[in-house]
């Protein structure tokens, strides 16, 4: 439990950690709340020689929700839970924020560390998928901004080049309806299985219906189809059992500690019907 | 007269038994201040670090040290070989077995300890065990105890091969450890097949893990001036490890210093002794600089003392009206590599022979295998009494079982089997003598708490529902009525490594008449420092806020076998009392000579000796104090000092009463607990704010246990529970509200008739939640699945029952 040799840095713009990641190229990673790279270095598993740490970057602070909603990338997910214009704005992202293990990780956790990294275990990843969010990426070429259903390759690996940095998230203020229903284990743990719903409607329809799912596959899973298949309906049971359906394509989970695969499928079922009742009744 | 407070005003003042007396520790724990094993540090002193293996099963062909020798800071890399001359890579178990120190040519666990770097700081350890380059062949692996008896199994311990007799009788395998047997098995065969119901079930209680907060270690320091060998450690019991520290070493005893300081929770954990102390020991023999080692939560996890692990195959006989006419019990016990269990040394399966629990049954027998398998050494009892929650896991379930079988209601089969308060003391069919008890009164009270028949008719409704597709949960009702066994124990029939298991406590009353009592035993958040003194309080007269209590340091402290198997009341406790009451006959001879009468003239009277008849003439213990000091009283020597060593006659024998009321979702295997109920009678109470606190913390590791807490290995033999993310530790989030409650049965054979009560809800606690998710499934004919129950197990039970449409 005790990490290999490394060279602490902490830069207080993003141009000059963009400057250390260039210098050290991949010898060096980024730290923002550092709940997965911490135990990695931990269990040596992950042995960067230098860490370049992002709290001193006051760029990376502040939210913004007007009509188009943008939270910088060190805000942390208890600054996200206690933000009154967010909970106004996108009350989903409190939803999820307030799943993620205890406050003393949330104190911690940031936005742009759980949707950087990559870990198929995380909330948010579902969550912007969901939302249709857009990451902001820093890095020696400048600023590019890249749609997070594009961005999630394979497990930690993601569409952010190495030297690139995550500044920000931003998405368009959500439909009415939502929920994020997530089934653990316990506090602390991932997902056996989560889901992210947003539901938009008019006159007993669904307008609009975007579905994302938690840790059952090795990468955030955004299933347009289930949301598709809500369009029109009032979610009544057969829509939702399509949707069920529609997701179970999309999906493709993996036996651990949590169970085999054939429980998780199941699970990821009732998690996505309760998540859909539960956003459709928020309409 | 009129001024002088009542005997009720000074008996509160004392805060003696009975009071629920703040805990004295709490101001330095909960301030951070705590003194624990990793907070020592002392000048130039060294770091100690493990190279483990990564396999189960492997020849050790070669250990290469040169590139971590070769890193500055470094000091030494230890291995098999080093200690060989010593003769210490090998080192003897509390069980009778013996165990590697260092991997001796090869590893028999995954997480073995096969290298022991020593360096200046613990960091560079960390690295320099990165650099020894250790080449292993693999062997096949055994992780299955019934795989592990096949003729063509794999050899695990070659140090073994052609060893037919082990340390409790004949080995039949070169896997076996041992057979032990308790009872009539010709008489509970007879009487079982005789009957007219017969229920037949295998349990198996999973591996788990006692998982302390604070994880072992320990920092070795020698003067080589003085020859003196000082360890601080994370001991239970730091009397028996000087002991074993001087057998082992060749160091006389005397030149042995063990202090247990501060302990972050022990739970059996922390009984044994590992090889991070032996390593440890030599580090700082060899160096002559203090050397620390103190594990990671993963090799804590890993590596050090597990619990359970126990398959009981039960057959429980009884008449069609629920009288149990015989029981047979035969289990299988993986004990891992080596049998390093901590029972006492006759006594290889513990007490697993309370089985009989609760009840009058005529005819009982019971038998245990040991077997070795490559997994971690241990089999400790966690927060229960030797194997006491194996045999109450197996009893509680069996019942249940038969009760299914009759047709019958649980609660009612239990009630009818009951060992009656008339029939006290009573001698169980497998040799126990249980000295008290009142299980009707106690039953009766837990049932009527609950509103138990309410409870069944709220069920049958929710069954109902469930089958009109109104709901997806069904509400288990979980019984328990176990009966522990602690106190281990008198010394004719238990010791440890040939220690008898006494205990002990010295007790110096200061001139100013406040006091000092010493103990053998050593708390690990069980609040010694208060309850002790509050025994010691109702026994002198001296405000339990006057008297301090130490433990753990073997400089000070009187011998004594130390804390696990809920024996620091039983046995420290009425040494305690004895202690006190030799104190006070000696006080009595002074208070007679300073009120001149006759010592039989004056009678006790809370915190002082009073003339019979004239309860103006007294002398309080403080004033008795100061004249022992200040006065030459004829026939009397200076001083008040007692020290006394407990034998106790018997062990003692609390019960409790548990109900669970638990809400599961067939769905997604998730539950709620809705209510739990606790009735415990651990006899005369000292605390009882301490056993509330004792109860809920018992019940939550029973909660861990029973749902979720498990460590398992992949067939290869690989952990794949070494951290708290798959380790089920409960959070306050996870734990339900406990609703405590009692009944007050004395021992008549401890000196304040106290029994005990730190283990008692571990042992009721795991079968109480897990007879809440079986009993939630009996309706729809569900008999016995297996703990832990986690959400996907849960989850497959409803669907093998066809729940899932």
């Amino acid at each position: 439990m005790i990490p290999a040799r490394f060279d602490y840095h902490r830069p207080d713009s993003v141009a000059a950690a963009v400057g250390l990641l260039q210098q050290h190229g991949d010898e060096a990673r980024v730290v923002a709340g550092g709940h997965s790279l911490i135990p990695m270095m931990k269990l040596r598993m992950a042995a960067p020689a230098h860490l370049v740490d992002l709290q001193g970057i006051a760029a990376l602070r502040g939210i913004e929700a007007g009509d188009r909603i943008r939270i910088g990338a060190m805000v942390t997910q208890s600054e996200m839970l206690a933000h009154a214009g967010l909970a106004e704005a996108a009350p989903i992202l409190a939803e999820a924020a307030r799943q993620i293990a205890d406050p003393q990780v949330r104190n911690l956790g940031t936005v742009g560390g759980n949707v950087a990294n990559g870990d198929p275990g995380n909330d948010l990843p579902a969550l912007m998928l969901c939302l249709d969010a857009t990451f902001t990426l820093e890095g020696p070429e400048g600023v590019r901004e890249v749609a997070a259903r594009g961005f999630y390759e394979a497990p930690y690996v993601t569409a952010r080049e190495e030297e690139e940095i995550l500044t920000a998230v931003g998405f368009d203020r959500p439909a009415r309806g939502f929920a994020y229903e997530k089934q653990k284990r316990k506090i602390g743990d991932y997902a056996t299985a989560a889901a992210a719903v947003l539901i938009g409607a008019e006159g007993g329809r669904v307008v609009s219906a975007s579905v994302a799912m938690t840790n059952l596959a090795d990468v955030p899973v955004f299933s347009a189809a289930a949301g598709e298949v809500l369009l029109g309906s009032d979610c009544g049971e057969d829509a939702v059992a399509a949707a069920v359906d529609a997701m179970q394509g999309d999906i493709d989970p993996v036996e651990d500690n949590r169970g085999p695969v054939e429980f998780k499928r199941h699970v990821a079922g009732v998690i996505l019907a309760r998540a859909i009742a539960r956003a459709w009744s928020r309409v | 007269m009129k001024d002088l407070p009542d005997s009720e005003e000074r008996r509160a003042n004392l805060k003696g038994l009975g009071c629920a007396r703040k805990r004295v520790e709490d101001a330095r724990f909960t301030q951070g201040k705590g003194n624990y094993v990793d907070d020592i540090k002392l000048p130039g002193m060294l770091f100690g670090d493990f190279v483990r293996s990564p396999y189960a099963h492997a020849r050790v062909k070669s250990i290469n040290a040169e590139a971590a020798l070769a890193l500055p800071g470094v000091i030494a890399v230890l291995t098999a070989k080093d200690l060989e001359p010593l003769g210490l890579h090998w080192m003897p178990t509390l069980a009778g077995d013996k165990q590697m120190v260092l991997a001796d040519g090869k590893v028999l666990f995954q997480g073995q300890e096969v290298a022991f770097v020593v360096a200046t700081d613990r960091y560079i350890a960390a690295d320099a065990v990165e650099l020894v380059e250790v080449d292993y062949e693999d062997l096949p692996v055994v992780v299955d105890p019934f795989k592990a008896q096949a003729p063509d199994a794999p050899v695990l311990r070659e140090d073994l091969e052609g060893v037919t007799e082990g340390a409790h009788g004949p080995r039949r395998h070169h896997n076996h450890i041992f057979t032990w047997e308790q009872g009539d098995a010709a008489g509970a065969n007879a009487a079982i097949d005789g009957s007219e119901v017969i229920a037949e079930e295998t349990i198996y209680y999973h591996r788990t893990h006692p998982c302390p907060l604070e994880t072992c270690g320990c920092v070795a320091s020698m003067d080589k001036i003085n020859g003196k060998l000082t360890l601080w450690g994370t001991f239970q019991a730091p009397h028996v490890v000087r002991t074993v520290a001087s057998l082992l070493s060749g160091i006389d005893e005397h030149n042995i210093r063990v202090v247990s300081p501060d302990i972050g929770g022990g739970f059996g954990n922390k009984v044994g002794v590992y090889p991070g102390y032996v390593c440890s020991i030599v580090a700082t023999i060899v160096t002559g600089k203090p050397v620390k080692w103190v594990e990671d939560r993963m090799e804590n996890l890993m590596a050090t003392a597990f619990a359970r692990d126990y398959w009981m195959k039960g057959r429980i006989g009884a008449t069609k009206d629920g009288r149990i006419t015989g029981l047979h019990a035969h289990v299988t016990a993986d004990h891992g590599a080596f049998d390093a269990c901590a029972d006492p040394t006759k006594f290889p399966a513990g007490f697993f022979h309370i089985c009989t629990g609760s009840y009058d049954i005529p005819v009982a027998y019971c038998a245990v295998d040991g077997v070795y398998t490559n997994k971690a050494p241990g089999g400790v009892a966690y927060r229960c009494s030797f194997r006491v929650t194996e045999a109450a896991y197996f009893i509680e379930r069996m019942i249940e079982i038969l009760a299914i079988k009759l047709g019958m209601d649980a609660a009612e089969l239990r009630r009818i089997n009951f060992i009656r308060a008339d029939q006290f003391p009573y001698t169980s069919a497998l040799g126990w003598e249980y000295d008290s008890g009142d299980y009707h009164t106690a039953w009766d009270k837990a049932l009527k708490a609950v509103d138990y028949e309410g409870l069944r008719r709220e069920q049958a409704e929710r069954v109902e529902a469930f089958r009109r597709g109104e709901t997806r949960k069904l509400l288990g009702i979980g019984l328990t009525h176990f009966t522990e066994i602690v106190g281990a124990g008198p010394v004719k029939n238990c010791d440890i490594l040939g220690m008898g298991m006494f205990d002990s406590c010295e007790i110096r009353i200061h001139p100013t008449g406040s006091a000092i009592a010493r103990l053998g035993t050593i708390s690990q958040g069980q609040g010694h420092a208060t309850t002790f003194a509050q025994i010691l309080a109702s026994e002198t007269g001296i405000p339990a806020d006057k008297i301090t209590i130490e433990e753990g340091d073997t400089d000070t402290a009187p011998y004594g076998l130390g804390t696990y198997g809920s024996r620091s009341t039983p046995v420290a406790g009425a040494a305690t009392a004895m202690a006190g009451r030799k104190i006070r006959a000696k006080a009595q001879m002074i208070a007679a000579y300073l009120l001149e009468v006759h010592d039989d003239d004056l009678e006790w009277d809370v915190d002082r000796f009073a003339v019979k008849g004239a309860p103006e003439r007294f002398k309080t213990m403080a004033e008795i104090a100061y004249a022992a000091y200040n006065q030459a009283i004829p026939g009397v020597e200076p001083g008040l000092e007692a020290v006394s060593y407990y034998d106790p006659p018997n062990m003692t024998y609390p019960f409790g009463a548990y109900i669970c009321v638990m809400e599961i979702d067939v769905d997604t295997g998730e539950h709620e607990i809705r209510q739990f109920y606790a009735l415990d009678d651990c006899g005369t109470r000292i605390n009882p704010m301490i056993i509330e606190g004792q109860v809920h913390g018992g019940l939550t590791e029973a909660l861990a246990i029973a749902m979720g807490q498990e460590i398992a290995y992949d067939d290869m033999g690989n952990v794949r529970t070494g951290t708290l993310m798959d380790f089920f530790l409960p959070t306050a989030w996870e734990t339900p509200n406990y609703q405590t409650d009692w009944t007050e049965t004395p021992s008549p054979h401890h000196p304040i008739g106290a029994k005990g009560v730190g283990e008692s809800p571990n042992v009721g606690g795991v079968p109480a939640f897990s007879n809440a998710v079986h009993d939630a499934f009996r309706a729809f004919g569900l008999t016995q699945t297996h703990m832990p129950h986690d959400h996907w197990r849960i989850w497959r039970t409803a669907r093998d029952l066809g729940l899932h449409g």
